[in-house]
């Protein structure tokens, strides 16, 4: 396979620190990412009024429409994990599609930036059942009757662990794959633009896994907040 | 004469590995059409029965469907890991040197 042409990249080689960027694309592009992510939402809300208009609606557009979204799945005593939320989502949606620019490496391409998205939504969890139920959240772990717990326990802890590993994997498997399979269609019969279909099919794909990832997130975090059966 | 040996293993068991990969990858893709194909049938019908219900049923479908798409991607990822990322890939390598 050969070795991608990726714009930032090149130009951390210009400045010097090229043996960095090589080994570490996935960093810098994360970095472009947050960037993007910060500039746009600065000139959107510079000057915010009652009555929105141009930039400043569409931000309320999305915004309002996962808060609504999430209320529903959650409840009323989930809104206010709307920040954390939100941001995952936005981060990782837009982290996905700026994998289909030419010349661009998408940071969910890499097991790293998936797993740092998994693990604070996983530990996230834990830190919401302390802090509703203190101590008596072991509960969520028992099971319903007290003699089953040796064969429960050990399940719930899997299972709470698992979750890390399919957050991780499900995102990570689905990015990848689609860049490897642009890879190889590339070298198949890129000037025949075969690779056009895929890449169709992966806008698609990266707002389904980022609203997956998403709902997921707030499914553990109401599974937590509410009482065990 | 050992060596020979045993980069011809080296090179069976490498093949061996790929073969899973394959073989892997198609068994989930089968059983992953068959459960999504489940999934869209029971929407389809729930749209045909109450055509007003069809934007929450799309949605929860195409949740559902995320959810199915991910347990072939993670044989997706092991069939990768086989191929490419062997855990054993330089100890084989070594031995493709000396055979």
């Amino acid at each position: 396979m050969e070795h991608p042409y990726l714009f930032f990249v090149k130009f951390f080689e210009l400045i010097g620190l090229g043996h960095f960027a090589h080994s570490y694309p996935h960093v810098i592009y994360s970095w472009v990412v947050m960037i993007i992510l910060i500039v746009l939402s600065a000139i959107a809300t510079k000057g915010i009024t009652m009555i929105p208009t141009k930039g400043q609606n569409v931000l309320e557009m999305i915004i309002s429409g996962l808060e609504e979204f999430m209320v529903s799945v959650t409840g009323e005593q989930g809104r206010w994990l709307l920040p954390l939320a939100a941001t995952v989502f936005l981060y990782v949606a837009t982290c996905n599609l700026i994998g289909l620019i030419p010349g661009c490496y998408p940071p969910t391409a890499s097991l790293n930036t998936t797993l740092s998205c998994a693990l604070p939504v996983v530990i996230f969890t834990h830190i919401i059942g302390l802090k509703f139920h203190g101590v008596k959240y072991i509960k969520h772990f028992l099971g319903p009757v007290w003699w089953m717990i040796p064969i429960i326990f050990p399940i719930e802890v899997i299972s709470h662990l698992a979750r890390i590993l399919s957050l991780t994997f499900r995102l990570f498997g689905n990015i990848m794959g689609h860049e490897l399979v642009l890879g190889i269609l590339m070298g198949l019969a890129g000037l025949f633009f075969a690779p056009l279909p895929i890449m169709a099919l992966g806008i698609f794909v990266c707002f389904v896994q980022a609203f997956v990832f998403f709902l997921l997130s707030i499914m553990y975090f109401s599974g937590a907040m509410e009482h065990a059966h | 004469m050992g060596e020979q040996v045993l980069g011809v293993q080296a090179l069976q068991f490498f093949i061996a590995s790929v073969t899973a990969a394959g073989f892997g990858i198609a068994i989930a893709a089968f059983g992953c059409g068959i459960a999504q194909g489940i999934a869209c049938r029971s929407a389809v019908e729930g749209i045909a029965r109450n055509p007003e219900s069809s934007g929450k049923v799309t949605v929860t479908m195409i949740i559902g469907l995320a959810l199915m798409e991910s347990l072939c991607i993670y044989t997706l990822v092991v069939a990768l890991i086989l191929i490419y990322a062997h855990p054993q890939a330089s100890a084989i390598a070594a031995l493709f040197g000396a055979g």
